[in-house]
């Protein structure tokens, strides 16, 4: 197909555009703010203790008085409790990500190059904590490893419980995001490298892994983003004690006591934390993928 | 590969995927019908379980066609429209998705409950968002805000718009050609994110938790039901029943997806 001339790529923006998509784009932003932007200004608002005040009765800007309270803020993230829950968050969200980048090259590498009776099950199952909702995925993970185990592995209110579900949940980002770029790869290098002397394992190093970087590194950013603020599949197995007490859980427990302005306090650090990994990964996928908006 | 190398890579994944996922699913089957199909049967049709269920679908009836009209909606404009803010808008569709569901429950009810931003007015309007049905399909539609958005703007960007083109000069009007040749040649990729979207609205379990309030026959979804089965009633038998329902419909959604994606590959075939 001819390119078309660089005019029209822009035509649909020229003609009687306005109204309808004009239309539309409201009702859009309008939705989106009634379900995201307004409830998280309304959440960062109560965990900064944003006060607006106006000493005069005009709306002219210089009238009102905008504080933040951060001293509340930090009082609420520095306790004791919100600082274990989140640093408990961070360190499992971290060994989950880098456990299961190593293990999802290894499930891509085996969904790819071999071939064996069964694979489709693989493959499935694979899929399978993606489409699970998530307190499934925790009853799921109880039936086996609760305290009434049937092979007596009692994971029930221990950080081995928590990790094993958040493996659970975030093993399809990882493995989706290195499988079509190892399907991708050209064999032929693979084996010019191996004709060239290098073994095995030296080639998966210095040949594969080199160009698997950047989709290891994707699924690590998903996998980190999902595991730091899973709630429903370790709600169950992380019991009722301090020690398994992750972020997302603590914020639950802070709702459940109506200590609304804490939960928000601790809300806004983790929606930050989030934000970060979401920008970082955002802009690492833009920099290494082609992506055209 | 050497031979016993491949034989020891696929032991070891083998053996992490059936540790972590495999055995899992299999002792859920095993343990739901521990005590028998009647045990089973009657666990799943206590009053509880079906008016969960019933809540779960109503919420789904509302959730799912609003994000499937916004999703093709935005994604057409952004993909077909130049305006300030494209990235922007196209960022806060992942947003939700993208932090913890707890904050998503929390945010609402600091945003409509009572102690929240607009509590006094919405109450004087008689609207409760707090331990509501309301509140729980606002917290639903957030949580599965982007999934006909993303399946959709791909496919868009491949078609291009050469046939909408075509179809305007020939003296179609916006709707016509909308109808007759934009959706046909996404309805592949709409129902695909209609079913990723049925997923999560159906196992949504965080941000309905925080602001339906856990109140049995009125505010409890299904998944809500199975959390409070075996946390709260200590039904774990409940549980497990009400989890595998859950679980089946899930195996139903990835059936459905994988059926899709196969569509999908042919139209694109078709296209070139």
């Amino acid at each position: 197909m001819s390119p078309a001339p660089s005019s029209w790529r822009r035509w649909p923006s020229r003609l009687s555009l306005p109204l309808l998509a004009g239309g539309g784009g409201a009702l859009i932003v309008s939705y989106l703010s009634l379900i995201v932007l307004i409830p998280i200004a309304a959440l960062v608002s109560h965990g900064l203790s944003v006060s607006v005040r106006t000493n005069g009765t005009g709306l002219e800007f210089w009238r009102w008085h905008v504080s933040i309270g951060l001293g509340a803020f930090w009082r609420a993230v520095t306790a004791v409790g919100a600082r274990k829950a989140i640093w408990l968050s961070l360190w499992l969200s971290l060994s989950v990500a880098s456990i299961n980048a190593v293990m999802g090259v290894a499930i891509a590498w085996v969904l790819v190059r071999d071939r064996f009776i069964g694979k489709g099950l693989l493959e499935a199952s694979i899929d399978l904590p993606f489409a699970l909702p998530t307190i499934v995925a925790g009853v799921v993970l109880l039936a086996l490893y609760g305290a009434d185990s049937p092979i007596h592995v009692d994971l029930f209110e221990t950080w081995m419980g928590l990790m094993m579900a958040l493996l659970f949940v975030t093993l399809p980002f990882s493995v989706r995001a290195v499988q079509p770029v190892l399907a991708s790869l050209d064999p032929e290098i693979e084996a010019a490298a191996r004709t060239l002397g290098a073994g095995g394992v030296r080639t998966f190093f210095l040949v594969v892994l080199p160009s698997l970087w950047p989709a290891v590194l994707g699924g690590f950013g998903l996998a980190f983003a999902r595991a730091i603020g899973e709630f429903g599949s370790i709600s169950l197995i992380a019991g009722g004690i301090g020690r398994t007490t992750t972020a997302s859980n603590y914020v639950y427990n802070l709702t459940q006591g109506f200590l609304w302005n804490d939960a928000a306090s601790v809300s806004t650090a983790l929606l930050l934390i989030s934000l970060f990994v979401l920008i970082s990964t955002g802009v690492w996928s833009r920099k290494y993928q082609r992506r055209t908006l | 590969m050497k031979n016993s190398r491949r034989w020891a890579l696929r032991g070891v994944v083998l053996l992490y995927v059936g540790v972590l996922v495999g055995l899992p699913v299999l002792f859920l089957v095993l343990k739901a019908f521990s005590h028998g199909l009647g045990a089973f049967f009657a666990e799943i049709t206590r009053p509880e379980a079906l008016s969960a269920l019933k809540l779960s679908l109503e919420v789904a009836a509302v959730a799912v066609p609003v994000n499937t009209v916004i999703g093709v909606g935005a994604a057409i404009l952004v993909t077909r429209h130049h305006f300030a803010g494209k990235r922007f808008l196209d960022t806060i569709f992942d947003v939700p998705v993208a932090i913890s569901p707890v904050i998503i429950g929390v945010a609402l009810v600091l945003a409509y409950s009572r102690i929240g931003w607009f509590g006094a007015p919405l109450a004087t309007w008689g609207i409760r968002v707090l331990f509501t049905p309301l509140g729980i399909a606002l917290a639903t539609m957030a949580v599965s805000l982007p999934y006909v958005l993303r399946s959709i703007v791909p496919v868009l960007l491949e078609i291009g718009t050469d046939q909408e083109q075509a179809a305007r000069t020939l003296g179609a009007g916006r709707l016509r050609v909308f109808w007759h040749v934009t959706l046909p040649s996404i309805r592949w990729a709409v129902m695909y994110g209609v079913t990723l979207t049925l997923a999560r609205t159906l196992g949504e379990f965080g941000a309905v938790l925080v602001v339906s309030g856990n109140i049995s026959g009125v505010t409890q979804t299904l998944p809500i039901y199975i959390f409070d089965s075996w946390d709260q009633r200590f039904d774990v038998l409940g549980s497990y029943a009400g989890a595998l329902v859950l679980a089946l419909m899930s195996t139903l959604v990835l059936a459905v997806l994988a059926l899709l994606r196969r569509r999908e590959r042919k139209l694109s075939v078709d296209l070139a």
